[in-house]
């Protein structure tokens, strides 16, 4: 009986959002967290980041299909910092995240409290350990569209390819959402911002947009844990994350090294062995 | 207004867009660019696409780029050559299915930069554009011009007008001279109208707000913790700024070497963390809540007081852009509503 099987699932579905609120009310009652954030209901059917720092405001929070932004972005802000323990509503990706910005030292004291909703019950993944667990176990998976623009991508020739890349990234202007909405873009003084001497170039004409585009997908490569917020967040809608999902393969592919599933792994791009084979690294 | 109206045909309306490109203008129009829709270049008017509430992208690239060439400069043997760019003929161009809207952000847009200091490269590029708008017949939750000072059939900055009427037809309304020389140029194309009684084919978008009221409101908000809540979620990008029709603040960018490069003007967003940073190293704006209550500030206290218009006309693409959803027009709703207006 389909129609008893859907409500039997929407039901549970709204129990599961109730005990993610509870546990987030929890959480700021009980002082473990100043703030948790998560999701509630936005503008005209969209969802937004919400950041409860009461137990009341612990009752907005929604978790569904439309949480896709990746939220881990906010917990090496200031401002998210300044107010104490943090709490995160967290997809696989947001895992993911926290495992890889934890290998690369940005959680200073202790890790962010994070929740994870699977089979409709919230649980709250307390150390590295079953971070390191549950992020092993839950790979990020991209939507149908990605996995065919991957492979359309890997099937072009080098000019296509190049042709392909310069009409997207014409309609780059350099508003730097792909940047401000990427978890692993923490750097409070980007390589972009130099001007002594100056990088790269500034100005988002076909030269600056190349450079600016190369260097963000060589300092994501091997870093990058594939979430698509960039992509998300491009006002001209630039697929932009192809280019460091693509880099990061190329990393898993030739150093056998994932991001984000280990929280004291050495960097692949950022660490030598002193035995390694290669003499120019020594 | 009593302004001269035509009708015009869906294909004699295309068939004056083919005449004019093949005459040698450019004509950006709204065409489908993934999920999204851009004003490009028309080649073929069979691309043009006309079911769209808004472009992602203003017009407002035509008067000002996001990447502008100021002056270029070379060394040579015992000489240095510079280039001003800013001599260059500017060639005739149309914009066709600019929302009314857009049209009058960009006569804002143009009276910002007449005023005082004039910009003459966007008043020569304004000379060199005629801009035919298209009324909306439908809106979304984005929209609020009528808040704004504007409406889905304001005339406001269009050369012409069209709205879209019964049987495939268009109701042409002619705003300036331009407007009328397109007319009288392509004569048999044009039918004379009676009148242009097109309300009943508008969009309606209730008006939640008057530019007034949150003028207003602001001029004692400076202070009000309201920022802070507003702007947690805001990520600091310039997705806002570079889809708005009128944002218009820019950078001057040096390339090159000591012996030959450029100079450029770039879009520059206010959310930036270096927006206003000092060579000190000194931020006056440290935090997105400051980035963000100058943003508001600017386009709804700061343009009222010198310029005597808002920064803002409601077309909604910040709102729609934002990946934070920051939603501008339910800040100003919250702001009216919750902010007090101390006597």
């Amino acid at each position: 009986m389909m129609p008893q099987a859907s409500f039997g699932r929407a039901q549970r579905k709204e129990q599961s959002m109730q005990s993610l609120q509870q546990k987030a009310a929890e959480l700021l009652e009980s002082k473990r967290a100043a703030v948790v954030i998560g999701y509630a209901e936005g503008s005209d059917g969209r969802v937004r980041p919400h950041f409860a720092r009461t137990a009341d405001a612990a009752a907005a929070f929604v978790w569904d299909q439309r949480c896709k932004q990746n939220l881990a972005v906010y917990l090496t802000k200031t401002e998210i910092k300044k107010m104490g323990p943090a709490a995160v509503i967290a997809s696989p990706a947001v895992v993911r995240t926290i495992v890889q910005l934890a290998s690369e030292q940005q959680f200073a004291k202790s890790f962010p409290i994070t929740l994870v909703v699977e089979n409709d019950q919230v649980t709250e993944l307390a150390d590295a350990a079953s971070l390191d667990a549950f992020a092993v176990s839950h790979a990020v998976l991209f939507p149908p569209h990605v996995t065919k623009e991957i492979e359309d991508l890997a099937a072009m020739s080098v000019t296509e390819r190049f042709v392909f890349w310069q009409n997207e990234l014409s309609r780059c202007f350099k508003c730097y959402a792909c940047r401000s909405a990427c978890p692993l873009c923490y750097c409070t003084n980007c390589i972009t911002e130099s001007n002594q001497p100056q990088w790269v170039s500034v100005a988002p004409h076909a030269l600056g947009n190349f450079e600016w585009h190369i260097n963000r997908a060589m300092h994501l490569a091997g870093r990058c844990i594939q979430c698509g917020s960039c992509t998300l967040a491009c006002p001209a809608g630039i697929p932009i994350a192809l280019l460091t999902i693509e880099a990061t393969n190329i990393v898993e592919r030739e150093f056998k090294y994932q991001a984000g599933i280990k929280s004291d792994a050495p960097a692949a791009l950022s660490s030598f062995m002193v035995d390694d084979k290669e003499v120019f690294i020594r | 207004m009593n302004s001269p109206s035509y009708t015009l045909t869906h294909e004699r309306l295309l068939e004056f867009l083919r005449t004019s490109i093949s005459a040698g203008k450019r004509v950006h129009a709204p065409h489908r660019v993934g999920a999204k829709t851009f004003f490009r270049p028309t080649e073929d008017v069979g691309a043009i696409v006309f079911d769209y509430i808004q472009t992602a992208e203003s017009p407002k690239s035509l008067l000002f780029p996001k990447a502008e060439l100021l002056i270029s400069y070379k060394q040579t043997a015992n000489d240095v050559t510079m280039t001003d760019h800013l001599q260059k003929e500017i060639p005739e161009m149309i914009l066709f299915g600019s929302r009314p809207c857009d049209a009058a952000a960009l006569s804002r847009f143009v009276e910002f930069f007449a005023d005082g200091h004039t910009d003459a490269m966007i008043l020569k590029r304004r000379k060199a554009l005629t801009i035919i708008s298209m009324s909306c017949a439908k809106s979304d939750a984005d929209c609020f011009c009528t808040s704004c000072g504007s409406s889905p059939g304001d005339t406001t900055g269009s050369d012409l007008l069209l709205t879209p009427i019964k049987d495939g037809r268009y109701l042409v309304e002619v705003v300036t001279e331009k407007g009328e020389s397109l007319v009288s140029d392509n004569k048999a194309l044009f039918e004379k109208a009676p009148s242009a009684v097109k309300d009943s084919y508008l969009a309606r978008v209730e008006a939640v707000f008057t530019p007034e009221d949150i003028t207003k409101k602001l001029t004692t908000a400076f202070n009000d913790p309201i920022w802070n809540d507003a702007s947690l979620r805001c990520i600091g990008c310039g997705a806002c700024a570079y889809v708005c029709p009128t944002c218009s603040c820019f950078t001057i960018e040096d390339e090159g070497t000591a012996h030959a490069g450029d100079r450029l003007r770039c879009w520059d967003s206010c959310a930036f963390a270096l927006f206003t940073v000092h060579t000190s190293g000194h931020n006056p704006r440290p935090t997105q809540t400051e980035r963000w209550r100058q943003r508001v500030m600017h386009k709804f206290a700061y343009l009222p007081e010198t310029n005597h218009f808002l920064g803002c006309v409601g077309c909604g693409r910040c709102s729609r852009a934002c990946p934070a959803d920051m939603n501008l027009k339910e800040q100003m709703i919250s702001i009216v509503e919750r902010v007090p207006v101390i006597a």
